[in-house]
């Protein structure tokens, strides 16, 4: 068994703007099972931020307990990273987003970090819009633990074991988008084509940003009747569209045919467009979306994609007026503004 | 484009680059791990099967291994594979009781092979198991051709070249030395079923410029004044030398010189220094002995003041190149530059001579009087001869004689046994898993960082004093270990099953290299500039599966695979598997 990536490169890999190449962006070797779905999702992260010449610094990658909670480690070697309590996550990452606003953070968690012992943090964090990127590695079950029903896993679908799941599945996007997520979109860790670009807007985008990708467990729930298997996904996935991610400082050569495609642009000037596959779905509207999941669900299919975009958000920090610098860099003038600057307050209030 | 045809065993061969670069098709990567293991007599034993001489190659190969090597590709340095066979042939025990058994009863075929050098020496090997009673003639008074006459022995010890060479004359071989083969016609008129013709490229060009004749006893050929101080004939030489030429005999005949009482030896050469023919160690051993090469002279005249020889003027000239690459050499119109010498030693080159062989045998010449020989048979248009190393094609080295030597046995079995001689024997091949438990292989599958290792020399004032004093050290057993961990295992081959393929992209995630794609069928040329990293390697090939289920195709690119069985390691489904690939070139009688 091999500890150790090699550490020879090809020796044409293309460099980014940061000159780095994607071996940069790469984290120690996996040690989970040999064909996860989490570690494609893993290659796709690292990928992203290659391609988006983020510094791995101003990069903090944060989870919860479980299969995709040990998978930063193998990701983005070079970042922060903070692997917390089971279904903390959230909290985590609102301390650290208020005091430091200037990281990206990218949340990774698990469909039982999220879905069941992290609901409630789950719920919160979407709601109050904080700025980060949550992904959910979902494959429906508790791989740690020898593969039992996750709350993710349909209803009917049929575990390694052999029993159908008696339970009702959490839909993660739409518990998501009920509780106020302003970005909301599903994915298959087997489809990077989709993935990859999917990532990189929720990095731009300005609010909570939530990706539920469905990532089949091959050891406990990778077997005929499981509806979170490869090939189940590959034969039920139906895409919204697909998404091109452009960010600011490249020109746009590609002709976008009128009518089916919108353009978002982003905060930072980049934008995405997106060209749609679904005819009754506004990716814009929160309510259009909720239906078009739902019929979905309903016709066995699962709807990937941009499912839902506030363009619009304003963030945690845009609605509690936080101080525009990270505390960090505030001294002792910004901190202790005087004797007058309290004069001043205590006045303004009189 | 199409899936690949791993059933052509010229596919993964191609993949072994050392091994497909070797003209012999030596397994390279096998013995390499032999070495690995502390098995150095095995190791020398598939050396010996293929290139019959390890001790001899190990310190004087042209290594056209070494520039194909993949470890190139990915760092600055190949393997040291001609070092680490050295290592094999020193630590190696006695190996007598693993030669092949030499019938007493021969098979009433008589064949005579004409020199005794690398090539013949391989056919009497190859030949003599099989029950064939063979003859061999030379000129010199013991074997080994060129080996003998023209390497020195600080790169080639006598010792292991005697050998390497009793080896095959112990094969109760009839060989008469000392005798100049003076007329094909008689050698045929004794019977023989066959004649081979191994008798090298002996004729040293000269340059025949003015002066030449009034110098001409302080001018010799470089070849000739070699092997007359291998054989003792020559054992100084004046102070002031200068050496003609840019290939290995010029670094030969400087590094001699400064052995016999040479003091101000130079190596003056037409070409660029880039250009020289030498290869790159042998011009860096010899500027290590303090030897200056003075490139882009060309050699005007022999300088004479009142019927003495004072020395030699050059043309200075640079290179300039067309755009086609096609070089020439302008001067530069400096005033000619004059270089004092005792003696000028010219080595430019060397060439073919048949006198000896008449023109009414029915073996055909060609324009530039060279016989006319198969290239895969080594037949001639007569068919009882034969022709094999620089006497077939012109001047080579080693590894290629021995090359020759085999497939021309091969072709002399043939007809001697009254088959066909285009009828050629398959490539012996076996392809076997490596797996010896889940993440568990049966060869070393981790890669080593370490840059290559440095042979260690005698120090520099000993060797300059004894002319056959080996420079090269070798390696020791631990560094030689530490050599060999740095070879990649080329010839473990990455094989993929599409059926059992389930496109979870975990050999896509974990490749190092960026190796493998899985994408939508086309043409190569077009695959290539759509794949995980950029393959503008074409001399690699594409690895190509079959169409999987979500009709995207697999595709690996050669080029730079580590042959680490991470991709395998990291398949749920065992879709990939680390299978080592055997590949032999079967001898004759096999």
């Amino acid at each position: 068994m091999s500890y150790q990536i090699p550490k020879f490169r090809h020796p044409d890999l293309p460099v980014n703007d940061l000159g780095y190449t994607r071996a940069d962006y790469e984290g120690s070797i996996s040690t989970l099972c040999a064909g996860c779905g989490h570690d494609s999702i893993s290659g796709a992260i690292v990928r992203a931020c290659h391609e988006l010449s983020i510094e791995p610094h101003k990069i903090a990658k944060l989870s919860g307990i479980g299969c995709s909670s040990k998978s930063p480690t193998y990701f983005l070697g070079k970042s922060h990273g903070f692997n917390s309590v089971h279904g903390r996550m959230p909290s985590v990452v609102t301390g650290a987003a208020m005091a430091n606003r200037d990281l990206l953070y990218l949340g990774v968690s698990g469909d039982g970090d999220t879905a069941s012992i992290g609901m409630g943090q789950f719920a919160h964090v979407a709601r109050r819009n904080l700025n980060m990127v949550y992904i959910v590695m979902n494959n429906g079950c508790y791989g740690l633990t020898k593969g039992q029903d996750s709350a993710t896993a349909d209803e009917g679908s049929v575990s390694k074991k052999g029993d159908a799941n008696i339970y009702s599945a959490i839909d993660l996007c739409a518990t998501a988008l009920q509780m106020g997520a302003t970005f909301v979109a599903r994915s298959f860790s087997g489809d990077k084509e989709q993935l990859v670009p999917l990532i990189k807007a929720a990095t731009r985008h300005r609010g909570f940003a939530f990706i539920d990708v469905v990532s089949p467990c091959v050891t406990f729930n990778n077997n005929p009747g499981s509806t979170k298997s490869y090939e189940f996904v590959r034969e039920h996935a139906e895409a919204t569209g697909t998404v091109d991610f452009v960010p600011m400082q490249k020109e746009i050569t590609t002709d976008y045919e009128a009518g089916f495609s919108h353009e978002v642009t982003l905060h930072d000037g980049s934008s995405i467009h997106l060209y749609k596959m679904e005819e009754n779905l506004d990716p814009f509207d929160r309510t259009s979306a909720l239906i078009s999941m739902e019929k979905h669900r309903v016709a066995g299919d699962i709807l990937t994609g941009l499912i839902y975009m506030d363009k619009d958000s304003r963030d945690l920090h845009d609605v509690m007026e936080t101080s525009s610098r990270p505390l960090n860099t505030l001294g002792a003038e910004d901190l202790c503004p005087g004797n007058q600057m309290l004069k001043n307050i205590n006045a303004s209030l009189r | 484009m199409k899936p690949t045809d791993i059933q052509d065993p010229e596919y993964f061969h191609k993949v072994v680059d050392c091994q497909y670069a070797c003209p012999a098709h030596t397994p390279v990567p096998e013995y390499i791990r032999l070495i690995a293991a502390e098995r150095y007599t095995d190791a020398y034993m598939v050396n010996w099967q293929s290139n019959v001489f390890p001790g001899v190659l190990g310190r004087t190969c042209d290594r056209p291994c070494e520039p194909a090597c993949r470890r190139g590709r990915i760092e600055d340095e190949p393997v040291a594979i001609c070092r680490l066979k050295r290592v094999a042939a020193d630590n190696k025990d006695d190996i007598t009781h693993l030669l092949p058994q030499i019938p007493s009863e021969k098979n009433g075929k008589r064949i005579a092979l004409i020199g005794a050098g690398p090539a013949s020496l391989t056919v009497a090997r190859d030949l003599a198991p099989l029950g064939y009673s063979i003859d061999v003639y030379d000129n010199q008074f013991a074997g080994g051709g060129m080996m003998r006459s023209q390497i020195p022995s600080f790169r080639l010890p006598e010792e292991v070249l005697n050998e390497e060479v009793n080896y095959i004359l112990d094969m109760d071989i009839n060989a008469t030395f000392d005798i100049q083969v003076d007329s094909l016609k008689e050698v045929l008129a004794k019977g023989y079923d066959a004649v081979f013709v191994g008798t090298g490229a002996p004729k040293g060009k000269g340059l025949n410029l003015p002066g030449l004749e009034e110098a001409a006893e302080h001018v010799h050929l470089g070849i000739d004044w070699l092997a007359s101080v291998a054989f003792e004939h020559t054992h100084e030489i004046q102070q002031k030398v200068l050496v003609l030429g840019g290939g290995n005999t010029a670094m030969d005949c400087c590094r001699t010189s400064m052995r016999l009482g040479g003091k101000d030896v130079r190596v003056v050469v037409r070409s660029p220094f880039e250009d020289m023919k030498a290869s790159p160690w042998e011009k860096e051993d010899a500027m290590h002995e303090g030897i200056p090469i003075y490139n882009n002279h060309v050699p005007k005249e022999f300088v004479l003041e009142d019927g003495e020889f004072k020395g030699m003027h050059f043309e200075k000239v640079e290179a300039v190149y067309d755009e086609n690459g096609k070089r020439k050499l302008v001067p530069t119109d400096e005033p000619l530059v004059f270089m004092e010498a005792d003696v000028v030693l010219m080595a430019i080159g060397q060439e073919n001579s048949f006198p000896w062989i008449e023109r009414d045998l029915n073996i055909d010449f060609d324009k530039w009087d060279m016989p006319v020989v198969d290239p895969v048979t080594f037949q001639s248009t007569n068919e009882k001869v034969f022709f094999g190393g620089d006497a077939a094609f012109g001047p080579e080295n080693v590894i290629t004689a021995v090359a020759h030597g085999h497939q021309a046995a091969i072709s002399i079995d043939l007809y001697c046994r009254g088959e066909a001689v285009s009828d050629r024997p398959a490539p012996g091949v076996t392809l076997a898993s490596q797996k010896m438990g889940v993440h568990e292989w049966s060869y070393d599958n981790a890669v080593e960082n370490d840059p290559r290792y440095i042979v260690p020399l005698a120090p520099l004032e000993k060797t300059l004093a004894d002319r056959k004093m080996e420079v090269e050290l070798g390696f020791d057993r631990a560094t030689g270990f530490k050599e060999a961990e740095r070879c990649l295992n080329c010839d473990v081959q990455t094989v993929f099953e599409e059926t059992r393929c389930i496109e979870c992209d975990a050999c896509v995630d974990i490749c190092p290299t960026d190796c493998i794609t899985f994408t939508v069928k086309s043409e190569e040329d077009d695959l290539r500039t759509r794949l995980t990293a950029p393959a503008r390697n074409l001399s690699q090939d594409l690895y190509v599966s079959d169409v999987l289920p979500t009709s995207r195709v697999m595709v690996k690119d050669e080029n730079v695979c580590l042959h680490c069985g991470l991709c395998a390691e990291r398949c749920p489904t065992s879709a990939w598997d680390m299978q080592k690939f055997l590949y032999n070139v079967t001898k004759a009688g096999l």
